[in-house]
């Protein structure tokens, strides 16, 4: 059960000799949450680019249940059960949320197969089944472009889990969601990962509070900056630093005595205070 | 709850079998009303047109399943068109009575060539011509289309590049005289299957050849577009890339369409040829085939009926025109083009089916508040609606 599920080693990705990603390090357990902060630039969606085959790696090499990513194609790697949600939702707006989700889980996915083939009742199933867990049932057939962008966000986390991939990758659930919204989705996220590595990005603190369970990962300039719990990661000093910018920093030097009252300004209790973290989340 | 959603699916399934049982009524006996009815209410001439017109209908629905359906503007498919035109027509020249002089088109003696050339020699047969006027098309569809979507070029650069390959088959056959009879196109046939092409008796049967295949042209495409695939097509015109990271290559899917929109094409192509008397490397040019995209365009994308409505309210109106109003009827193409796209961007159907459907309600007093379903349907409204009182 502890096999790694996804292994990174020394990936570069370079554009036009701008490093997005740089050496990076990185490896998930199966069955585990992980999630990814790092403040805008950081390289998060670039690395879920390389992980679904949207880009290949410079240097390096991305490992998915041991196989070398390299020369598969977006499609092979969906295929092998790499699932993605986009931090726009992406449904298809002129399809009903039934087809959406019957279009994901489908098992056969070939033209002719997709000409010929009727749909199982197993799949119908399933279809309705995901329909009642994200409350769309009753606007299962009315065009998906008619929902609100709760509605849609919930909509491709559906079409994520009727793919059923073993390796799901989320970009920013909660991004205009309502309190409430987000607090269903934080949810539905732990109870997948009962049977799902998944991998979670997100700017959201209280959102990744309340579902890291274990490791975060901070990405910064591309590369892994520290690992560990919510904890440990909140109030490593670097971590501070990156997030607060270079002023804070010269006018007071960051040390772990300091954490706690930086941390409040981390949180953004103080909105007042220039350059705080929740200034830098509202701009993401 | 599983047994409800399995009897409403149930329902669904009924219901929609019966709609396509009505729908499939309809078009039968406006296959009929074309076949039996109209032939008496028109000239001669009329109906020539009128058959010229249905057979266009034909590539028009093959453009609605490539652009309307998978959104994907093909600029070239006079080359399709004219292939198709050209394969019959092939076949047709070849129609020479054995008692003649020469043994050869009577183009390709005028050139001074002396042994027909090996490509023509299939097209003494009728079954070969038939299924060249359909394969040709969709081969060449397929091939350029594998290489094109297979290297993800889309948009503006698909358009495009149709357009390229339309310029290229144009001066090639328009340089042909030996092979082709070059400009002036391959024209007057004299029999086909051993009778006079030009009887009037033989031009009525392709007129109900022509609406034989616009029907089945038409159901295959409602094949095609209703089910899975048809909803597949519709995830590619909306998010391409994003139907990858589900899991599907879209590139299979664009091909086997293109190349179907291509087959469809050359039908069209050899059933005008066969009621116009000629094809020549003018259906190649570059206005034609953006004309038949304004075909569709007005009478509405991806509605199919929208293809054949919008191709004989163009032409006939063409004709009208260009009859009345010799001087300035191009005019009036170009404004009903303006009009269409700035008053109904979903073409004459696409309206019908939105604000026609209100206006209709409306004008006969059954005007319907329409409500968002949730209002209807969402249960915590409807818990609250019990429990809560109105």
């Amino acid at each position: 059960m502890n096999a790694k599920i996804l292994e990174i080693e020394n990936l570069t990705v370079s554009f036009d000799g701008f490093k997005a990603l740089n050496n990076l390090n990185f490896s998930l357990e199966t069955g585990e949450l992980r999630v990814i902060i790092g403040p805008n630039g950081a390289g998060k969606t670039t690395f879920l680019d390389i992980i679904t085959g949207k880009t290949k790696p410079t240097e390096g090499q991305v490992r998915f249940k041991g196989r070398n990513l390299r020369n598969y194609s977006e499609h092979e790697i969906a295929r092998m059960g790499v699932g993605r949600k986009f931090q726009t939702p992406r449904v298809y707006l002129n399809l009903t949320p039934r087809e959406n989700l019957e279009l994901a889980c489908n098992r056969y996915k070939t033209v002719f197969a997709s000409l010929l083939k009727r749909t199982p009742s197993a799949e119908k199933r399933t279809v309705s089944g995901l329909l009642e867990t994200i409350g769309l049932s009753h606007k299962a057939d009315m065009k998906a472009n008619l929902l609100s962008h709760g509605e849609k966000q919930w909509l491709e986390i559906g079409m994520l889990v009727a793919q059923s991939p073993d390796l799901l990758l989320v970009d920013e659930p909660v991004a205009g969601l309502t309190d409430e919204e987000t607090e269903l989705t934080g949810e539905l996220l732990t109870s997948l990962a009962e049977s799902h590595s998944i991998i979670v990005i997100e700017h959201d603190m209280e959102f990744v509070r309340q579902i890291a369970r274990g490791q975060v990962t901070v990405l910064h300039q591309g590369s892994v900056l520290c690992e560990g719990t919510f904890d440990q990661v909140q109030s490593d000093p670097r971590v501070i630093e990156v997030y607060l910018g270079q002023e804070i920093h010269h006018d007071q030097p960051v040390s772990l005595e300091d954490a706690p009252q930086l941390l409040e300004i981390v949180e953004g209790a103080d909105p007042e205070t220039p350059g705080t973290l929740q200034g830098d989340f509202a701009e993401a | 709850m599983t047994v409800q959603a399995a009897a409403e699916r149930r329902g669904i399934d009924w219901s929609k079998r019966r709609s396509l049982l009505i729908e499939a009524g309809i078009v039968l006996a406006i296959a009929l009303f074309l076949i039996l009815i109209v032939p008496a209410l028109l000239s001669g001439f009329r109906l020539n047109l009128m058959g010229r017109f249905l057979a266009l209908a034909i590539v028009a629905l093959g453009i609605d399943l490539i652009w309307g359906f998978t959104g994907l503007l093909s600029l070239g498919h006079g080359i399709f068109f004219t292939l198709g035109g050209y394969a019959l027509a092939m076949h047709l020249k070849l129609q020479i009575p054995p008692t003649a002089s020469s043994q050869l088109p009577e183009f390709m003696s005028l050139y001074g060539v002396t042994e027909l050339p090996w490509f023509w020699k299939p097209f003494y047969s009728f079954p070969f011509s038939a299924l060249a006027v359909m394969l040709i098309p969709a081969l060449l569809a397929a091939l350029l289309g594998y290489v094109i979507f297979r290297n993800r070029i889309r948009g503006v650069y698909f358009s495009i590049l149709t357009q390229a390959a339309t310029i290229i088959f144009f001066n090639f056959f328009n340089g042909q005289q030996k092979l082709f009879n070059g400009t002036n196109g391959l024209t007057d046939f004299r029999t086909i299957f051993g009778v006079p092409v030009n009887n009037a008796s033989t031009q009525f049967a392709f007129y109900v050849t022509t609406i034989v295949f616009l029907v089945l042209a038409y159901a295959l495409c409602r094949w095609l577009t209703s089910g899975r695939f048809g909803r597949l097509l519709v995830a590619i015109r909306d998010d391409e890339p994003r139907l990858r990271f589900s899991g599907y290559n879209p590139t299979g899917f664009k091909v086997l369409v293109f190349a179907v929109s291509g087959a469809l094409a050359g039908i069209s192509g050899a059933l005008f040829t066969l009621q116009t008397g000629i094809i020549s490397p003018n259906s190649m040019n570059i206005a034609f085939s953006i004309e038949m995209v304004i075909w569709v365009a007005v009478g509405g994308r991806a509605t199919l009926v929208g293809a054949i409505l919008g191709t004989l309210i163009v032409n006939f109106a063409k004709s009208l025109l260009s009859e009345k109003f010799p001087d300035i009827w191009l005019f009036f193409q170009g404004g009903l083009f303006l009009l269409v796209v700035l008053f109904l961007p979903d073409g004459i159907v696409g309206w019908l089916r939105t604000q026609g459907v209100d206006l209709v309600r409306k004008l006969t007093g059954r005007n319907r508040v329409a409500t968002y379903p949730s209002l209807e349907e969402d249960p915590e409204v409807d818990y609250e609606r019990k429990n809560l009182g109105d």
